[in-house]
């Protein structure tokens, strides 16, 4: 019996000691193949006599971390890491695409997870410039204002002045090399204007100009036709913010953040006008059915099946949406290049500087918790020159954040590029504050309920106490 | 005395064997059950973020996650939206629909009861995502209803936009009665027949022998069962998140989905954290409830 009790008591002992040793985690693994140790990795067989040293040194692998939506090695990152890698004359490292696939909504969180810890931080990563202040205020990622002072290419002027605005922190560091960006304006069906009358080089000085151009294409142009469609709903989260929202609120000349006195600006005429455009656009139905915009397909209803069918004469939206219409697109539409028009956004009443537009764009970055940062740095260089920066705008169908690309008659060939690329004059930013994604799901909600009916009013004041809420009373102003 | 201290000694060996046997599975409960329940409720006081100066360094908050809670509309319209998910789809749809369906079968015969127990099983063995889907694609606009109504020149409603509450509950009728079913059709098997032929001697009714006879009878599984659905639905978040993502509006944001927005679209892990204990609560509070009126 003893004996037996003895037995029993050493198994289960046993036992906790292998789950607690199995529990424990091994921190010197490397998580996702992020660090090469000198052992043991599978390596290309080094050049022999190349290297001074006795022993062979291992190649270095540099991870690139980027969102993959499901495409896989169709992906246009994937192509272009590629592509750029073999070119790359530093045969001492080896270039790795280590995708995460996920909704770009989840990107965000994944990588924020992934940068912790050095076992999963990767030594580059692509980061949404709305996001890059959050994750460098938290620490995860590299300032590189020390390394930017030795790259030519960022003090000559072959960068946009503008663009490096966004991917400057709060604490004035920068922390990443943009590559591409957007603009926001009004896309706009010429054939539907043309019926109903509207001239097909449509540039409208004002929101009044706007909003008759959808009234005439109600009148006229038939029932099955939306006048104009714009993002409403929480469905379609950051677009609703920038790509409606903020483009009707920084057209009015307010902004969101009070750059000076540092404080959300929570109540404003300018709040109030640009919900009056929104309510205006539901009183008058000159938008989409409600059933359709406040769901999270809306953009690519819009995009791939309303403005293709000739069903829609006006689309708030950025300037990537052409992407759909190339041949290895979503919704292959040959003609697009005769059939939309492109206008800016004119500010509300016609005031200076006339128009207005959004960039957003995303960045190469090297986390802090990254294993190779020089040789990563090195590669940024390398692969954010103008000739593979061009090389990637062109098949992603963005536009560049350089200024010789922007000249280059390769890239402004593309049908739209030249235009989108100009409205970046006044260009402005979502503001590089921490809370803004929280104050952005704020203003998707005060969207979509002035989208359902309530008065702008009301829901500029849960707007007031949300946001008050969430950052604070002593952080917040009234204009 | 002997004899008493020898008994008393096997009696302790065999308190220490039970435990060795227990040891085992008790660590694993304290690890990957109880830590974390701590360790949640420990991060419910902090600022724990997933990006921002928070993430930066862990701090000590006290009560204002909790406070930010009750000051939430959106909390309050959350708790609500869960009750009515709560007692629309499971107390009342699954419990009476499986209590119904359980009812009907009984003394059928044998192909009849199997087939109709196929179809009812089909909506609970599918996987909640795939669940989902079919009931998106049965609801959508230009989903199966619609076509059928179509079909009849009825005029097409927008199920999820128009009605969104009524289109997850009915989805989450479909998919989980057959749990209950299953349940009640075992307990009716063993409600003895001779009370029940007894009781048609003496000249009941159908009804009087059903609320006078079967359910008292059965009362035990009903409650039982009550507080096995009533977890499981608190808990629903796939089945929404992929039908109406908690839209439009906050027209059916349940807890789990505002818990879901809070910590991975807000980045507030703390106060992700603090929502999740008030889900908890909610679900002790109600088993509770259960569980005292299962003793009288």
């Amino acid at each position: 019996m003893k004996k037996a009790n003895r037995k029993w008591g050493l198994l289960s002992l046993a036992l906790l000691l292998a789950m607690a040793v199995g529990c424990s985690s091994s921190g010197s693994s490397p998580g996702s193949g992020t660090t090469s140790n000198e052992k043991g990795n599978a390596q290309a067989p080094a050049k022999e006599g190349s290297d001074k040293g006795a022993t062979a040194t291992a190649k270095k692998t540099i991870t690139i971390t980027y969102r993959d939506d499901g495409i896989g090695e169709k992906g246009v990152l994937y192509k272009w890491i590629k592509d750029v890698a073999s070119r790359y004359p530093n045969q001492e490292v080896e270039i790795k695409p280590t995708p995460i696939q996920a909704s770009e909504g989840d990107y965000f969180a994944k990588i924020a997870l992934a940068l912790k810890s050095k076992d999963t931080a990767p030594d580059i990563v692509t980061e949404d410039t709305f996001m890059l202040n959050s994750d460098a205020s938290a620490g995860f990622l590299e300032p590189l204002d020390d390394r930017l002072k030795g790259w030519e290419d960022w003090s000559n002027g072959s960068f946009i002045e503008a663009m490096k605005k966004g991917v400057t922190a709060s604490d004035g560091k920068i922390y990443g090399v943009p590559y591409n960006t957007d603009s926001r304006g009004l896309w706009y069906n010429k054939e539907i204007f043309k019926t109903v009358g509207l001239p097909e080089d449509w540039n409208p000085k004002s929101w009044d100009e706007v909003l008759s151009a959808a009234r005439v294409i109600k009148e006229k142009a038939g029932s099955d036709v939306v006048p104009i469609w714009m993002n409403m709903g929480k469905a379609t989260g950051e677009a609703t913010s920038m790509q409606t929202y903020e483009m009707l609120l920084y057209g009015t000349g307010e902004r969101l953040y009070d750059e000076a006195s540092s404080k959300w600006i929570v109540k404003s005429a300018g709040i109030t006008e640009a919900l009056s455009f929104i309510e205006t656009i539901i009183k008058e139905k000159l938008g989409p059915p409600l059933s359709k915009v406040l769901n999270g397909q809306a953009g690519n209803t819009a995009t791939r099946e309303y403005l293709p069918k000739g069903k829609l004469g006006i689309l708030l939206d950025g300037s990537w949406i052409t992407g759909n219409y190339l041949d290895s697109g979503a919704a292959p539409w040959p003609e697009y290049k005769d059939v939309l028009g492109f206008a800016p956004m004119p500010t509300n009443n016609g005031q200076a500087p006339g128009t207005i537009t959004l960039a957003g764009g995303w960045a190469l970055s090297i986390p802090a918790n990254a294993q190779h940062k020089d040789e990563a740095w090195d590669f940024i260089q390398f692969a954010l020159n103008k000739e593979n920066t061009q090389k990637l705008v062109i098949a992603s169908g963005n536009i560049t954040v350089r200024a010789d690309v922007g000249k280059d008659p390769e890239y402004t060939k593309m049908p739209f590029n030249e235009i989108a690329t100009d409205y970046l004059k006044n260009a402005e930013f979502r503001p590089a504050q921490d809370k803004y994604p929280e104050v952005s799901t704020q203003i998707q909600s005060m969207v979509e309920s002035v989208a359902s009916g309530t008065s702008a009013a009301d829901a500029a004041q849960k707007y007031a106490q949300d946001v008050t809420r969430i950052v604070g009373q002593d952080h917040t102003i009234e204009k | 005395m002997s004899v008493v201290s020898i008994s008393s000694r096997t009696l302790r060996r065999k308190n220490w064997t039970w435990l060795y046997f227990l040891l085992p599975s008790i660590a694993i409960m304290l690890l990957f059950f109880i830590y974390p329940i701590l360790l949640t409720f420990f991060y419910s006081f902090t600022n724990l973020a997933l990006t921002g100066e928070a993430a930066k360094e862990l701090k000590f908050v006290g009560l204002a996650n909790y406070t930010r809670m009750f000051h939430d509309p959106t909390v309050r319209i959350s708790i609500w939206n869960t009750l009515i998910f709560l007692i629309g789809s499971a107390v009342i749809g699954q419990q009476v629909l499986g209590f119904l369906i359980a009812l009907l079968m009984k003394h059928k015969n044998k192909t009849f009861r199997r087939i109709m127990g196929t179809i009812v099983l089909a909506g609970w063995v599918t996987p909640e995502i795939v669940c989902a889907l079919c009931l998106y694609s049965f609801f959508g606009d230009e989903g199966t209803l619609n076509m059928i109504l179509s079909f009849f020149a009825i005029p097409q409603v927008t199920w999820l936009f128009t009605v969104p509450m009524l289109a997850i509950i009915l989805g989450n009728i479909w998919h989980g009665t057959a749990f209950s079913m299953i349940v009640f059709q075992a307990a009716l098997d063993n409600v003895p027949s001779e009370i029940e032929e007894a009781a048609v001697v003496d000249g009941a009714s159908k009804l009087q022998i059903l609320f006078r006879i079967t359910i008292p009878y059965i009362k035990q599984t009903i409650t039982t069962n009550m507080m096995l659905v009533t977890l499981q639905t608190l808990g629903v978040f796939g089945l929404i998140y992929a039908m109406t993502g908690g839209g439009p509006g906050t027209k059916t944001t349940t807890l789990p989905i505002f818990m879901y927005n809070q910590a991975f679209v807000n980045y507030q892990l703390g106060y992700g954290t603090a929502i999740s204990l008030l889900l908890l609560l909610l679900g002790i509070v109600l088993s509770l409830f259960y569980i005292r009126s299962l003793k009288e």
